[in-house]
């Protein structure tokens, strides 16, 4: 049960294209033997879902984008995207780039 | 001469990191657990290797956030000498200690084997007392050895002759056949600027007595203690 | 009139006669809790209902017997007031629906078993057994189920030391996934599971309880069928991390003497390890569940009772030394939880916030479950089935064929693939590496190393059960005496069929016979165990295979040997009869495809003489290396001498093998499976002495070749030289003949 107040951040971590990913291609090549050819190119990576009681949409963008920054992602290797959803709608409300900027 | 080994909660190679230093070499050995906050009077600091907060996240992502890691930041910024092993290595990169990032092992498998690594570097406190190219009987350990960094960095890395070890044959070959994992110009531990902080993927302190498979992994703690012998306690090599 | 359906009973694995006797142990009907209890205790798995019957017969004492069976797991005197404390156990029927998460909490399982005695585990094995290769459903599972045990065991750090695999189309359905571990604690430290002490604390402490593996006891009593998927959410996920910290912060507790008893939390969870440690200690056990740290909300005091969540446990600590053994806990981040005490009468009682919601004898749950005499019958022309005779077999390849076909085959091939997956060296006491049949660690601070292996046999137990399970012990034995051990203690895990049917209840009666008989002639008592029943997939069941663990003693660790020819210019002796027994062998089923003939037979005062003869010229350093005949025969065993040395090779000359006529006296020379049968190499200087040394001790010996060359070259007496192949040939196809399934090579 969600409460009032809470917030959802959707954060998506990935690979940055430049790193091989082995578990990418070993996912890819399963597919493919599964007849799913037109699988081109496939990347794996990790999907964090926060509560986070902050009062405000951009409040929790913002401290979303910290923990992403600080802990969730490691920037030698990894790029992350933020979504953050109302407590009582499911689709994503706001989506920040990987710069930062709001969309 | 003072050892100080750092236990992270899940960290399991701290046992034979204390036993090599204090039966095999005979030294004083402080086991620091990761919550502590002080250094003082050690004279080389060892992170070893296992599986500190399960890898979970990332390896290393959660234990750089130990209070202990504040001392070892001031210990190696003091010019203090810093080995991490494995999981260690992998603590010092999430820490900005050491450079790159370590994916899964190209096959996506976990290695316990014996390899060779060649010692292109002597003028760090725990190679000098190896000859250039010498070639080292060491195992690893590892899951997620996969050496990676920009090019950008390898580059830099490589001017600066911040490479120290690297996968190699018996014959000193870093060829691909000798890459066990897939590591960026088969590196398979560097140092940071200062040359003070080393970090490497096998495991030179399971390679302590003959009988267990290879006694050539002592040369690089042996080094340590006679680069302090010689230059005196926390001064940069 | 009953206050359950029939169905209800059905779901809780519950007969008729059962629930009855539940009614008049309790003097009234259960409650749902309550026969829930009942349900998971009772089970096979738990109560061993159809099993104790015949394990009384097994024999557990000896003179190094510090704990026999009865607790966590069994312990015996290894010197200097120390002891190995040590059990295999399985998870077969989990490891089938989730190989990985299967295998990885089997090893979880079985480590908690160890620490709860208070003894730091030092060392793994496995013995692994799947269904034909070339299914890629059963390469799945060996893929996930190594991993399994690589992950877990990696990331906990206890070295895996060893193991063996095998395959055969009759597990297919059915892996078997058996996990042994081995610790060291001093012997007047040992912590055994038992409550005492009115008043005194109960105390949880790990992971938090959530709705997982509710009735896994109950499904590792059921056979398969296709109401499989149904059963999908009794397997839980291990977290090694987890146990980790558990298994340091429990010693810790454990080191001071706050604690009364220990124990983990396995099957059936809280109620056995409440209960059991209440029958043991002949106290009541009262707990509020509502204390239970939770991890999924509205959960009743059933699924608490029956949560087979991992990675907790139970302590029962003197009153007034809780906040000590909270403090400790604390530093390890962990949240030790005082749920309840220890009270003056013989219950089990669990309260929900105050309010009582199940209360049942705890004797009845344990020492008063039924114990079955199920009927056992052999089937009738059982023996006829397996008789074979030569001319029942395909034309002969040539010698040579069958002896590449052999090194290619996944029961024989080199295991590296897999065991390069297992960390085997962490904590720095393996002195044997992983790949030989035998582990071996040593005991710092003493100058005394421990061998360990698991071993077993399904298809002579198919052919003849009791033999099959005496050679099992038997070449467990052997492979530690193969390193200089003495053979000191065993355990065993026991895998059958469904007990219900009278022809597998013989198969196991017979093997629980035939281990007796071999443990009491080789005074390797039985410590502890495990059995596993109903391994059955829609009505057709697995080979019989009891597993046993057998662990030595080496006084002297620098004396350790191993199997590999160390160098060139050595006499190679063998030691042992040969009289050519293809029954049941690797040769008649890779070559032939044929389970026939009749188990090897074996002398049991032969075997044990054999084993005294390795330990004195192994600890008198006059052998360089040893290892025992077994799977694939003699030639098989001469070529793993020579794998892993250099391409050291080796010529032999043998005598053809003593058999009576009707059977192809090559193959059954070189690859016949008969026992208590060694190959040995030795300084030329000292090959005199250890002949001398057999002929004392009885054991047939004899020098047959020196190492050297480079190749593998076997002449048999009046029929020359039958097989001649570069070492490096022969290395390839070995080291090949499993990876190759797994998309890489070994290299």
């Amino acid at each position: 049960m969600i409460q009032e107040g809470e917030l959802k951040a959707r954060v998506f971590v990935t690979l940055k294209p430049s790193v091989f990913d082995p578990q990418g291609r070993a996912i890819m090549e399963a597919l493919h033997s599964l007849g799913y050819d037109q699988a081109a190119d496939v990347r794996q990576g990790k999907y964090f879902l926060l509560d986070l009681n902050v009062p405000s949409v951009a409040d929790a963008e913002k401290m979303a984008a910290e923990i992403a920054d600080r802990v969730l992602a490691n920037p030698v290797i990894e790029s992350f995207k933020i979504e953050v959803a109302d407590a009582t709608i499911e689709v994503a409300d706001a989506t920040i780039d990987v710069d930062g900027a709001a969309k | 001469m003072t050892f100080a080994v750092v236990v992270f909660p899940g960290s399991n190679c701290d046992h034979e990191a204390q036993y090599m230093a204090e039966t095999v070499l005979g030294q004083q050995v402080r086991m620091v657990w990761h919550k502590e906050t002080s250094l003082s009077d050690v004279d080389v600091v060892i992170l070893p290797g296992g599986f500190s907060h399960g890898d979970y996240l990332r390896t290393g992502a959660i234990a750089r956030f130990s209070p202990i890691m504040g001392a070892v930041k001031a210990f190696a910024e003091r010019g203090g000498p810093v080995i991490g092993i494995c999981n260690g290595f992998q603590i010092l990169q999430e820490s900005g200690l050491l450079p790159g990032a370590m994916l899964r092992n190209r096959d996506l498998r976990f290695h316990c084997e014996y390899i060779s690594i060649r010692v292109d570097q002597t003028d760090t406190p725990f190679t000098t007392l190896c000859t250039p190219g010498q070639v080292l009987r060491v195992p690893i350990s590892h899951g997620e050895g996969n050496f990676f960094a920009e090019t950008s960095v390898i580059d830099q890395l490589e001017k600066d002759r911040r490479v120290i070890f690297r996968y190699s044959n018996v014959h000193g070959e870093a060829i691909e056949a000798a890459n066990p994992n897939g590591s960026v110009a088969n590196i398979a531990g560097v140092c940071n600027e200062r040359r003070n902080v080393v970090g490497l993927m096998p495991h030179p302190e399971r390679a302590s007595e003959r009988r267990l498979g290879s006694d050539d992994g002592l040369i690089l703690f042996r080094s340590a203690m006679d680069a302090l012998a010689t230059r005196g306690a926390l001064q940069a090599v | 009139m009953a206050a359950f359906d029939d169905a209800t009973l059905e779901r809780h694995g519950v007969t008729h006669e059962e629930y009855n006797r539940i009614v008049e142990l309790m003097g009234r009907e259960p409650n749902l809790t309550e026969l829930g209890l009942f349900s998971v205790m009772w089970s096979e798995h738990c109560s061993y209902k159809s099993s104790r019957v015949h394990l009384r017969t097994l024999p557990t004492e000896g003179k190094r017997v510090v704990q026999g069976p009865g607790e966590n797991a069994g312990a015996v005197d290894i010197g200097d007031g120390l002891a190995a404390v040590f059990k295999i156990e399985s998870h077969n029927h989990p490891s089938f629906i989730e190989p990985y998460q299967g295998a990885a909490t089997g090893v979880g399982g079985i480590i908690r078993d160890i620490f709860t005695m208070g003894a730091r585990p030092i060392a793994l094995l496995n013995s692994l057994r799947f269904g034909n290769i070339d299914s890629a459903q059963t390469r799945r599972i060996v893929d996930g189920v190594v991993r399994g045990i690589g992950g877990y065991g990696n990331s906990i750090g206890i070295p895996t030391v060893g193991g063996e695999v095998m395959f055969d189309a009759r597990y297919s359905g059915n892996p078997l996934v058996n996990v042994f571990c081995l610790g060291i604690a001093r012997q007047d430290e040992i912590v055994k599971g038992i409550a005492s002490g009115v008043g005194n604390a109960i105390y949880y402490v790990g992971a938090k309880t959530g709705r997982d593996g509710i009735h896994g006891a109950t499904m590792a009593s059921a056979e398969f069928d296709d109401k499989l998927d149904e059963r999908r959410p009794a397997v839980q996920v291990g977290d090694p991390f987890m146990e980790k910290l558990l298994l340091e912060a429990c010693l810790e507790v454990m080191q001071t003497d706050a604690c009364v008893g220990v124990q983990d939390m396995g099957a059936a969870g809280l109620t056995c390890s409440t209960c059991e440690t209440g029958a043991r200690g002949g106290v009541g056990v009262e707990i509020d569940v509502a204390k239970v740290p939770q991890r999924e909300t509205g959960m009743t005091p059933y699924e608490i009772m029956l949560s087979e969540s991992q990675e907790r446990m139970l302590l029962i600590v003197k009153r007034g030394r809780e906040k000590e053994v909270e403090d400790i806990f604390e530093k390890w981040d962990l949240h030790a939880v005082h749920i309840g005490e220890v009270t003056a009468d013989d219950k089990l009682r669990v309260k929900h916030n105050g309010v009582v919601v199940a209360e049942v004898p705890n004797l009845g749950l344990t020492d008063e479950a039924p114990v079955y005499h199920r009927p056992y019958a052999e089937p009738p022309n059982r023996a006829a089935a397996f008789v074979f005779a030569q001319a029942d077999l395909k034309p002969l390849p040539s010698a040579g064929d069958a002896f590449m076909a052999l090194l290619d085959a996944p029961g024989i091939a080199s295991k590296r693939w897999i065991y390069r997956q297992y960390d085997h060296m962490v904590r720095g006491n393996t002195i044997a590496l992983a790949g030989l049949t035998a582990g071996v660690v040593r005991v710092k601070g003493t100058p005394r190393a421990l061998a360990m292996s698991a071993d077993g046999n399904g298809r002579y137990c198919e052919l003849n059960p009791r033999q099959g399970a005496k050679l099992a012990v038997a070449e467990a034995a052997r492979n530690v005496a193969c390193t200089g051990a003495l053979p000191i203690g065993a355990t065993n895990c026991l895998n059958f069929g469904n007990p219900q049917k009278p022809e597998i209840m013989w198969q196991f009666a017979e093997a629980v016979a035939g281990i007796g008989e071999a443990c009491r002639a080789l005074d390797t008592p039985i410590t502890g165990g495990n059995v596993s029943l109903y391994n059955e997939t829609d009505g057709r069941a697995i080979l019989p295979t009891p597993v046993i663990g057998v662990v030595g003693v080496i006084e002297d660790a620098e004396r350790v040997v191993g199997r590999v020819f160390p160098s060139a210019g050595l006499d190679v002796l063998s030691f042992g009869n040969n009289l050519g027994e293809l029954g049941g062998s690797e040769y008649l089923n890779t070559v032939h495809g044929l389970l026939r003939g009749e188990a090897p037979s074996l002398d049991l005062a032969q075997e044990k003489a054999l084993h005294q003869l390795l330990v004195e010229v192994i600890g008198a350093g006059c052998a360089k290396s040893a290892h025992d005949c077994s799977d694939g025969g003699f030639a098989v065993t001469l070529a793993e001498c020579c794998f892993d040395s250099g391409a050291t090779g080796v010529s032999v000359s043998v005598p053809a093998a003593s058999t009576d006529g009707g059977v192809d006296l090559i193959a059954a020379t070189l690859f016949g499976e008969s026992a208590s049968r060694a190959v040995v190499s030795v300084n030329p200087s000292d090959t005199a002495k250890v002949l001398e040394a057999a002929r004392r001790l009885g054991v047939p010996a004899a020098k047959i070749g020196v190492t050297g060359g480079r190749t593998i070259t076997i002449a048999i007496d009046g029929h020359g030289v039958v097989i001649e192949c570069p070492v490096l040939d022969a290395e390839a196809r070995w080291s090949n003949g499993l990876s190759k399934w797994f998309g890489g090579s070994a290299a």
